[in-house]
């Protein structure tokens, strides 16, 4: 019997054949860590009894959530993992350049066949080039910085096989929603889902980065694309010598099998308060809205705000909501800013801020009122997530976000 | 050592909100367990309570500030339908122990219960529910108090690869 792609990468790094079920103590090749989760990681760190971390080259270092430092405390976070950047020689990124995982794979920190750990959940967005990346706990990435190595179950796979091509202002931010419906909030729990077929082949980067960003809203330990000629052109660019060959045997094993098709795919829009609940917009269209954020690692590359920019045109924003429009990198913004993006949205009306988790975060900035309803292009609209636990968030496609924010009420890209 | 009864889906937002994420004291963020979406939990809840919730208790973020808040107010138990995986493993990480238990809709809110593992199960009102088994190598973290003590005492680590760190 054959293996999954899941089961090739641990079996590949540990030198042995292994498969779904096993547990095993596997070396990582790369582990992030950000301004939220490190504090508790270096402490624990330390507390285990760590000296010196296993590779200061494999550890990725930056702030993203709270930046420019938005609090004392938060600054202070600051200080103390700049501090340990100093003193193991690792690379810190600082506040300079994005969200953390935007940042991971634009910076060629995880390649094809790598296992790399990040104390956030939505590391599973690394799966977008062939590798197996999951989220973990602080403590967890106590005992990685210490030990280069971490016990993995090594998952089951979901395999997804994908058809069709997007109908006009329909995309992968809708796909990944209404999949996220079918299988449901906990559907994928300790599982990896594999997405495949023609619509995965043809889909840029940046789509297969906003489906393996949202795994983790199922449940998946990650989600993963087959590396191939999209992949290894963007490694290219970003490190040398990466064109792993892996992909799934044709008889491997996989724990389910789905079938989606979006050639008749509506814009979707996930209401209060699960990520699941996706529903086609014409369902909720008309429902006025306070706050349109267009951003984050889901959804805040050059691609999504070009996708935004277009259904924006050279009209204004609605003057009764706000507009908050976040790109994911600093690589990002210059590529917006160099293509006129980010004027015409000044022009329009929105907010630009530089490249941070924004609202998405839910401390930061652009909090929510008891009663206030925000339109999201992150990846999570559970209660309370951007600010009160009395506001509403709904998610959605930058298309949707952008169309919406014309009108200041969900309204359907396809309508404007 | 009451019971806590949630519902499911319980995120980790709930359990301590984003904004509380800048402080790393389990005695602070303890303080600002569930607020806003069960307020009376900071102020009422004891060690040794017991968590009761159905599916996919701790799902979304990987904040560790979850489990923490928990454990920082003397909660040891987390007995559910199901968990969410990273904060299944971030909570035995910090020394407590999820325990899953498929017919925690029947237990109620507020009363008086007892864990009791060696028999693996819990009893609440004189009715018992079963609760399953905990993997072995999981049991040994949580035993030691947690991974912080458990890989205190580790010189090195034994990878799949065979190469000893």
């Amino acid at each position: 019997m054959g293996a999954t792609i899941v089961e090739k990468i641990f079996s590949s790094r540990c030198g042995h054949s292994v498969r779904a079920g096993e547990v095993v103590m596997a070396p990582v090749d790369g582990a992030m860590i950000h301004d939220i989760t490190g504090p508790l990681a270096i402490r624990n760190f330390f507390e285990m009894g760590g000296t010196n971390v296993f590779d200061p080259d494999k550890i990725i270092l930056l702030f993203d959530h709270q930046i420019p430092a938005d609090s004392i405390d938060a600054a202070e976070n600051h200080v103390f993992m700049r501090k340990f950047a100093r003193d193991q020689g690792i690379h810190n990124y600082d506040i300079r350049e994005g969200i953390c995982h935007q940042v991971v794979l634009e910076k060629g920190r995880a390649a094809p066949g790598d296992i790399i750990v990040g104390a956030d959940s939505h590391t599973c967005m690394y799966g977008s080039v062939g590798a197996f990346a999951t989220g973990i706990g602080s403590t967890d990435m106590g005992f990685v910085l210490k030990f280069g190595a971490l016990y993995f179950r090594v998952p089951e796979t979901i395999r997804t096989e994908v058809s069709g091509a997007f109908p006009w202002r329909v995309g992968a931010k809708d796909l990944i929603l209404s999949i996220a419906k079918d299988i449901g909030a906990d559907g994928a729990t300790y599982q990896a889902i594999e997405f495949t077929g023609e619509t995965f082949s043809s889909m840029s980067m940046n789509g297969r980065m906003t489906c393996c960003n949202m795994a983790i809203e199922m449940g998946a330990k990650t989600g993963i694309v087959p590396p191939d000629d999209i992949t290894y052109e963007y490694m290219q660019k970003r490190r040398q010598s990466h064109t792993v060959s892996i992909a799934s045997d044709p008889d491997a094993c996989y724990a389910d099998r789905r079938e989606y098709g979006v050639t008749d795919l509506s814009p979707q829009v996930a209401v209060p308060h699960n990520v699941d609940l996706a529903v086609d917009v014409e369902k909720v269209a008309g429902t006025p809205v306070d706050q349109v954020f267009i951003g984050s690692c889901t959804n805040g590359r050059f691609e999504d705000l070009a996708e935004a920019a277009e259904v924006l045109g050279d009209k204004k924003f609605n003057e009764s909501i706000r507009v908050i429009i976040i790109p994911a990198s600093r690589d990002e913004y210059l590529k917006s800013l160099q293509a006129g993006l980010i004027e015409r949205f000044v022009k329009a009306g929105a907010l630009v801020e530089a490249p941070c988790c924004g609202p998405c975060m839910g401390g930061a900035f652009g909090l929510l009122a008891p009663g206030e309803v925000s339109l999201s292009t992150s990846n999570r609209n559970f209660r309370g997530r951007q600010g009160s636990a009395e506001a509403s968030v709904y998610l959605c496609s930058p298309a949707t976000a952008a169309a919406s924010a014309l009108y200041g009420e969900i309204t359907d890209p396809r309508e404007v | 050592m009451r019971t806590w009864k949630f519902g499911d889906n319980i995120d980790t937002d709930a359990i301590i909100p984003g904004r509380y994420l800048v402080y790393n004291d389990p005695r602070v963020l303890s303080s600002h367990a569930f607020e806003g979406t069960r307020n009376d939990f900071a102020k009422g809840v004891s060690p040794g309570d017991v968590i009761i919730a159905g599916r996919n208790f701790g799902c979304g973020s990987s904040r560790e500030h979850a489990p923490l808040a928990l454990a920082g107010a003397g909660v040891r138990f987390i007995v559910a339908k199901s968990f969410a995986r990273i904060f299944y493993r971030n909570a035995v990480n910090v020394g407590m122990l999820p325990l899953v238990c498929p017919d925690t809709g029947s237990i109620p809110d507020g009363e008086e219960c007892t864990v009791d593992l060696e028999k693996r199960r819990i009893v609440c009102q004189g009715r018992s529910y079963a609760i399953e088994p905990v993997p072995d190598f999981l049991l040994r973290i949580a035993d030691a108090g947690g991974l912080i003590a458990y890989a205190r005492n580790l010189s090195g680590v034994e990878t799949c690869t065979g190469s000893q760190r």
